[in-house]
């Protein structure tokens, strides 16, 4: 038998070097991170062109014609999917930012004006039993496909879980004494929100963030392989392989490629978020780890 | 006890309410005349007018609104702009596929996570549970259609064992044939909701093995094995229960696109050649049959805590 020990509650700051030593999936993960986001910076500028058509040279398989082979016109996938890096970040960090933010105020303001709070939760319990995607699907079909528009959709679907997590840490927060001392000493509510309650979500916030941008990329790309997301134009990596589906059978590495892709940065940018949960929630992570 | 299952059963609608409310609201708000959106780049004037008639968005918007509302009362999701056809007709057209995938996917997945989240949690930290939280952590971030192609390629094209794409149904083709082509589409969906169960799982289950009971049954000489199953994972109960009702959500975006890589003809289906069509009612009825199944399944689930756990009383 184990016995509990409550050495992480004693533990002092956590640093950002502690958590890539002591974890490897956080350390591959950050690693692979940083090296997705070299790639995706520069990595277009040496490509070939993403989007020049070349007819002579179709469906070609991974060599000669390019690292990752070619499309059904002729397009270079090596350079698709190092554009679509660029697409899949931006939408990800993108997502992850603005529901963090809406989300946050919705959190506060629904743990600590309680005349409000069934008001925001409600709204937020019937928002997440409508599924991501058709949420999603519906919003992108009534305002347009652009990015902006699928950023914006998938946002508004990630945020109930972002008011929960928020209003759980305020409610847990506005009990503890130093709370109920700065009540009676008449300090005022803005104050004690930003002095107090803020800076105890911010941990927790950081941690759902890194998940919410791997979901968040996970959905762009389905998006876009249903047909339903970014305009097709646009090479993002579900654009890629929703093109890719009429020949898989002949030519799987346009879906194949891609596909590894998304499923290397999601998968790093999960490992960065177990390791920052690690870090920074040791009351998680005890169960968790 | 029955104050409870009632108060839970009226709490739902509230949430209904709400589903109903935004999913109406959500048309409006849309920038430009929705009629003409619906109706698309190359409608004439007359198509954008018998949408606009159809839907009847030259109403006041209240009116518009409980018209609508009273017709949901009375089961009538709406109508399809090109078929003509109610959104419920259409839908019950499609729901067999679906469920039946759906229903594979869930029992599937509960029997292999469950087991493999409590071997996790009794071996905590050794290789089988770093195996078993990698492959959850994995299973959150390969996506579910290229998962599918994965398996079509390794199955279908190259050891050539099982059919490429598909549904059959048992009820007219046989259960042979239903099993065959349903394989992969379950295999496909149930990688993230394995996931998903298997790490809550262990985590409870880990959090019950420290408790004091457990540590009880052990001196009193118990096998290991009973300690598990009838001690552990007995207590873990409720909170898998609750994780398998959330998934719901996940399984439903994870049945429209496994639906569209096998080429099922299931509500999944139904959602893209909707989007295709621009015809928005589907889009908007599915929306609220998805919802409502949502939330249905986890008042069923809510109300089986006192089975599972005859200590929460209500």
């Amino acid at each position: 038998m184990k016995i509990k020990s409550d050495s992480t509650a004693a533990r002092s700051e956590p640093s950002l070097i502690m958590l890539f030593v002591g974890h490897p999936g956080a350390l591959f993960g950050g690693i692979a991170l940083i090296a997705i986001v070299v790639i995706a910076t520069i990595g277009p500028f040496f490509a070939a062109d993403p989007v020049s058509i070349n007819p002579i040279s179709r469906l070609k398989p991974p060599g000669a014609e390019g690292f990752f082979g070619t499309d059904m016109l002729g397009r270079d996938v090596f350079s698709r999917v190092l554009n679509g890096a660029r697409v899949s970040l931006t939408v990800g960090i993108a997502v992850a930012v603005l529901s963090v933010i809406v989300g946050l105020v919705l959190g506060l303001i629904a743990g600590y004006i309680r005349a409000l709070d069934s008001v925001i939760m409600r709204v937020m319990d019937g928002l997440m039993s409508i599924p991501a995607i058709l949420l999603a699907i519906a919003m992108i079909s009534l305002s347009g496909a652009t990015l902006s528009t699928v950023i914006v959709a998938i946002v508004i679907p990630e945020i109930p879980r972002v008011v929960r997590l928020v209003r759980s840490v305020v409610l847990t927060v506005r009990e503890e004494p130093y709370v109920e001392a700065a009540i009676a000493s008449g300090t005022r509510t803005l104050q004690i929100m930003y002095r107090h309650i803020l800076p105890n979500t911010i941990a927790p916030l950081i941690v759902q963030a890194t998940y919410i941008c791997g979901s968040a990329m996970l959905l762009e790309a389905i998006l876009g392989f249903l047909g339903a997301g970014i305009p097709p134009e646009i090479p993002s990596w579900g654009n890629i392989m929703s093109e890719g589906r009429t020949f898989f059978q002949l030519t799987p590495w346009i879906i194949f490629f891609p596909g590894l892709a998304l499923a290397l940065t999601v998968l790093a940018v999960n490992f960065v978020g177990d390791g920052l949960r690690d870090t920074l929630d040791p009351r998680i992570a005890r169960t968790m780890r | 006890m029955l104050n409870y299952v009632l108060v839970r059963i009226l709490s739902t609608i509230p949430v209904m309410g709400v589903v109903a409310l935004f999913v109406f609201i959500l048309l409006r708000l849309a920038p430009g005349d929705p009629a003409a959106v619906i109706a698309g780049d190359y409608a004439t004037a007359e198509d954008v007018e018998r949408i606009r008639q159809q839907l009847g968005l030259s109403d006041p918007i209240l009116i518009q609104f409980f018209r609508w509302l009273g017709g949901l009362l009375q089961g009538d999701l709406g109508t399809s702009i090109f078929s003509n056809q109610p959104v419920s007709i259409l839908i019950s057209q499609r729901l067999e596929p679906t469920l039946l995938l759906a229903f594979t996917t869930i029992v599937f997945s509960v029997l292999v996570a469950v087991p493999m989240g409590t071997i996790a949690a009794y071996r905590s930290g050794h290789l089988i549970d770093r195996v078993v939280m990698f492959f959850s952590v994995g299973g959150f971030s390969v996506p579910v259609f290229v998962l599918g192609y994965i398996l079509i390629y390794v199955f279908s094209m190259t050891l050539k064992i099982l059919p490429v794409q598909g549904y059959k149904s048992p009820f007219e083709e046989g259960l042979g044939l239903f099993l065959a082509h349903i394989t992969l589409p379950t295999l496909t969906l149930s990688v993230i909701f394995i996931a998903l169960i298997s790490r809550m799982t262990r985590a409870s289950v880990m959090e019950v093995l420290e408790e004091d009971y457990i540590r009880t049954a052990r001196a009193k000489g118990q096998s290991e094995y009973k300690v598990l199953l009838s001690h552990a994972l007995r207590n873990a109960a409720v909170p898998i229960a609750t994780v398998i009702g959330i998934g719901i959500a996940l399984l439903i975006g994870g049945v429209v696109v496994t639906e569209s890589v096998y080429n099922i003809p299931g509500l999944g289906r139904l959602v893209l050649d909707a989007v295709l069509a621009r015809d928005y009612p589907i889009i908007q009825g599915l929306m609220l049959f998805f919802s409502l199944i949502y939330i249905f399944i986890n008042l069923i689930i809510d109300l089986c805590y006192t089975f599972l756990d005859p200590r929460i009383r209500y």
